[in-house]
């Protein structure tokens, strides 16, 4: 398998997109990125795209095709593959690109997301998001998907005694990264009393505590490293990618309280990229909901189980901090439009990589990692990407 | 052959709606009009229950103390007047909800308040003539009164369930007689397609509630040579608790021999639930050799009564399997009218 | 119409906690499955039916504010995930107590409730919720 690299990254502004289709902000993610690699439609050998549930925001399915034929990628009829596994479906469809190129089977390869979430009222939209969960076991009886990350807290609050003002650091830090992040949904800072007065949703979870709904799109240009450096001065190689899958229903897993998909889809990504935990400066954690960033910090290894809501409380998870998590906003504040979340961390853990982070700057980002999540953890995709 | 009780059950929905928070919003002295009809509060069903839910719990019940195999069961009856579907039985729902299914006959009774009672009947013909080993009854109901109304003060919601067998099994309670009367009388109706009943006003009592009653159980211990002091427990249906208190008297009867049979008071009229919560609860504490009368009314109209002798059995019944009816009533939060108006799909929602 | 096929089929583990034991291993698994997850093909023929017995303790829950339209007559209601007897955990609702009250580690019982109707027109649902179990009786 050969070494494969980011050549080029581009993104929408997140938000509420009023003025904008799916396939407009397809296009502008995917332009971007490739005049961000300086290369021309004509290079681009096959299209991935990560998107969730089209066919319920905007009743349109075959998005690939739809997003290869706005993009003006027709004349040339390449592969256009449309990925899904809910929440982690941006970083699916990066994977899945990553493995076409080292197979050798593509050299260019562009890899987007985009979601189109507000077409559609509020109501539905919780109600389409609810198929991430198990519908006949979950959803059925009641569940919300921000019910049951409600319900991991509440254990974990039972079993380790962490507090709402814990848990509340993480949107505050998320807000006041994506305050510096021009794409950024909330570009403006909060306190702790914002999260902990919030409407509830789910207790103990408030409205602080949950992603937005949002659109937007991400993409990135992926080439063989033998080639990178005839494009960019700058090719940020993917040096480890992991994928895992877990039970559906978050009842039927082994441990509510570890996402299991995490572990071991971070271990063999570590295993590919010969790195260790410790080697690593900045992190995109898939922050949903508050209390999934503090799992992902235990089970990724950042911190030991049970500790991960006092480390991120004092500190250590902040753009100065022992390691910079969610320096974007995260899903929290960055905006989560399903299918492109996971292609948005990649984007900024390039930003980071190449030195083009501004004031989110880490100083000394060498080494990156982005974690990615479907559902409450069905599935887990994480990838390592460094200098090159 | 004789026919007879081998299990009962029952279920009543714990929230409770006061008189006077129903005056309250209709500019009516609520607390006089309560007592007045001799009810202190009745029983409201929560959003997701129904008469098929209050069936299936109330079937529940009986059969934790049954014993029985399911299998065995040859039909299962449920009548009411508020069943969920219009068409599509409660019953069948009952059925497999019990595991009975599928090698059974199932049928839905309606009867005004009487609907519970001809299941028994239905049931005791079926097993009696050995058709079948075990026949389940149930009287269930979540019936509407119109906002406003006087009804609206007393249609409450519950249900219970009997199993019927022969003295081949085990009775509890052995049937000896049952006498019915019944008359074209539109003293209470509800029109296909109506969400409230209508009613006759004081038409309700004499040509109706009284005429049936109390000729019924004149009848039945007339027929059989039974006289008011032979029967330790009476039960009587009870649309409020005034009725059956002015009907027991006519009938010779003393009010504590309507004691534990009288619910309304403290739950509302039950509809087709009323006479068989009753005898559930008299069954909750009745003593072998303990002799019942039971005359359920259902408007339209007809009444339905029935001699009972509780037997030894009993002593051995695993009453303490299921849950006591006493309990069930005093069990209760309270709830305001908006709420009440809320749960009972009185408000009107968006489509 | 709603789905009807899709509701029908699962009314033996909705009304009665149906759910499978694998005599291999003798582990139980709700809802019912084809094969042992532990035991593979070891497991072919062996998957027993066994109905859950209704009794568990609350696990986790939640009060949920923020619900789907069909449950917007419960709200807030709870929503638990409970650890049955048998050793399997099911998530649904805590009925008939106050949302303050709850408690992991509470003892409660299934009950039949109706879960929801495709519309004013449509099929009505029924399935399990769990209220808390009165430790005198």
């Amino acid at each position: 398998m050969r070494d494969v690299a980011i050549i080029g990254i581009g993104d929408t502004k997140f938000g509420e997109l009023w003025d904008s289709s799916l396939r407009r902000i397809g296009i502008e993610a995917g332009i971007a990125a490739i005049s961000d690699a300086g290369i021309s439609g004509d290079e681009v050998d096959a299209l991935y795209v990560g998107n969730m549930s089209a066919g319920r925001f905007i009743e349109q399915e075959h998005v690939a095709a739809l997003i290869a034929d706005y993009a003006g990628l027709t004349k040339n009829h390449i592969p256009a593959v449309r990925v899904e596994a809910s929440g982690a479906s941006g970083a699916l469809a990066l994977r899945e690109g990553y493995l076409s190129v080292a197979s050798g089977e593509y050299d260019i390869v562009v890899v987007g997301g985009a979601e189109k979430m507000t077409d559609v009222g509020d109501e539905d939209i919780t109600n389409i998001q609810a198929a991430a969960m198990d519908q006949e076991w979950e959803s059925v009886f009641g569940a919300t998907l921000p019910s049951l990350y409600a319900m991991m807290a509440r254990r974990y609050m039972h079993e380790y005694g962490a507090t709402r003002e814990q848990f509340a650091s993480v949107p505050v830090k998320n807000h006041a990264n994506a305050a510096k992040n021009p794409k950024a949904q909330y570009r403006r800072a909060i306190k702790p009393e914002t999260v902990l007065n919030a409407t509830m949703v789910a207790d103990p979870l408030g409205m602080f505590d949950c992603a937005p709904n949002s659109d937007g799109a991400a993409a990135v240009v992926l080439a063989p490293m033998e080639i990178a450096k005839k494009y960019t001065d700058t090719p940020i190689r993917i040096a480890g990618s992991g994928q895992a899958s877990d039970s559906l229903a978050l009842h039927q897993r082994r441990d509510i309280l570890t996402m299991d998909a995490t572990v071991y889809a971070v271990r063999r990504a570590l295993k590919q990229a010969k790195k260790e935990v410790k080697d690593i400066q900045v992190a995109e954690l898939n922050d949903n909901y508050t209390i999934s960033e503090i799992l992902a910090l235990e089970d990724i290894g950042f911190v030991e189980k049970g500790k991960g809501a006092e480390f991120s409380h004092s500190g250590q998870t902040a753009i100065d901090g022992r390691i910079a998590v969610n320096t974007s906003g995260g899903l929290k504040a960055r905006g989560n439009p399903i299918g492109a979340t996971g292609i948005a961390q990649a984007v900024e853990i390039v930003r980071q990589l190449r030195g083009d982070a501004g004031e989110r700057q880490v100083d000394g980002a060498q080494v990156g990692l982005t974690h990615n999540v479907g559902g409450t953890g069905a599935t887990a995709i994480v990838h390592i990407l460094e200098v090159a | 052959m004789k026919t007879g009780i081998v299990s009962y059950g029952a279920y009543i929905p714990r929230s409770r709606i006061e008189p006077a928070a129903i005056g309250q919003v209709w500019g009516i002295d609520g607390a006089a009009m309560g007592k007045g009809l001799m009810v202190s509060r009745k029983s409201v069903p929560m959003p997701d229950e129904d008469t098929i839910t209050i069936s299936v719990q109330a079937a529940r019940d009986m059969m934790r103390r049954a014993q029985v195999d399911p299998a065995e069961i040859g039909a299962i009856f449920v009548g009411s007047e508020s069943h969920p579907y219009a068409v599509k039985p409660t019953s069948t729902i009952v059925a497999e909800a019990i595991e009975a299914a599928p090698h059974l006959t199932a049928a839905d009774y309606e009867f005004a308040c009487k609907a519970g009672t001809a299941a028994i009947q239905t049931s005791m013909g079926l097993v009696g003539s050995g058709m079948m080993r075990y026949s389940v009854a149930i009287g269930a109901d979540t019936s509407q009164g119109a906002p406003g109304d006087a009804l609206e003060y007393t249609a409450a919601a519950g249900g219970a369930a009997l199993l019927i067998g022969t003295e081949k099994d085990r009775l509890i309670a052995v049937i000896n007689h049952t006498y019915s009367f019944t008359t074209d009388t539109p003293d209470f109706w509800r029109r296909e397609g109506q969400m409230y009943p209508s009613h006759g006003g004081r038409f309700t009592g004499e040509p109706a509630y009284f005429k049936h009653v109390v000729t019924a159980g004149k009848t039945l211990m007339e027929r059989i040579g039974t006289k008011p002091e032979d029967y330790n427990h009476v039960i009587l249906h009870q649309p409020n608790g005034k009725f059956p208190t002015r009907a027991g008297k006519q009938m010779g009867f003393a009010p504590e021999q309507l004691k534990y049979g009288l619910l309304t008071p403290e739950i509302g009229n039950t509809y087709s639930g009323a006479v068989m919560l009753g005898l559930a609860s008299v069954l909750d504490v009745a003593k072998p050799g303990d002799r019942i009368l039971m005359v359920a009314f259902g408007s339209g109209a007809g009444s339905d009564a029935f001699d009972i002798t509780v037997t030894d059995e009993i002593e051995k019944f695993p009453r303490e399997k299921g849950t006591a009816v006493r309990k069930m009533i005093d069990n209760y939060t309270l709830i305001d009218y908006a709420t009440y108006a809320k749960y009972r799909g009185k408000i009107r929602m968006r489509e | 119409m709603g789905s009807i096929p899709r509701f029908w089929r699962e009314n033996p583990s909705r009304y009665n906690l149906v759910g499978v034991k694998c005599e291999n291993c003798g582990r139980v698994f709700f809802p019912p499955r084809e094969i042992c997850p532990v035991c593979h093909r070891e497991s072919i023929g062996k998957m027993k039916r066994l109905a859950l017995s209704g009794k568990g303790t609350v696990y986790s829950y939640t009060i949920v504010q923020d619900a789907h339209p069909q449950f917007e007559m419960l709200k807030p209601y709870v929503l638990a995930m409970v650890e049955m007897e048998e050793g399997v955990k099911i998530t649904s609702q805590i009925i008939d107590v106050e949302p303050e009250d709850v408690r992991i580690g509470m003892k409660v019982e299934a009950v039949m409730r109706r879960l929801g109707a495709e519309g004013n027109s449509g099929i009505l649902h029924y399935g399990y919720k769990f209220r808390p179990v009165n430790e005198q009786e």
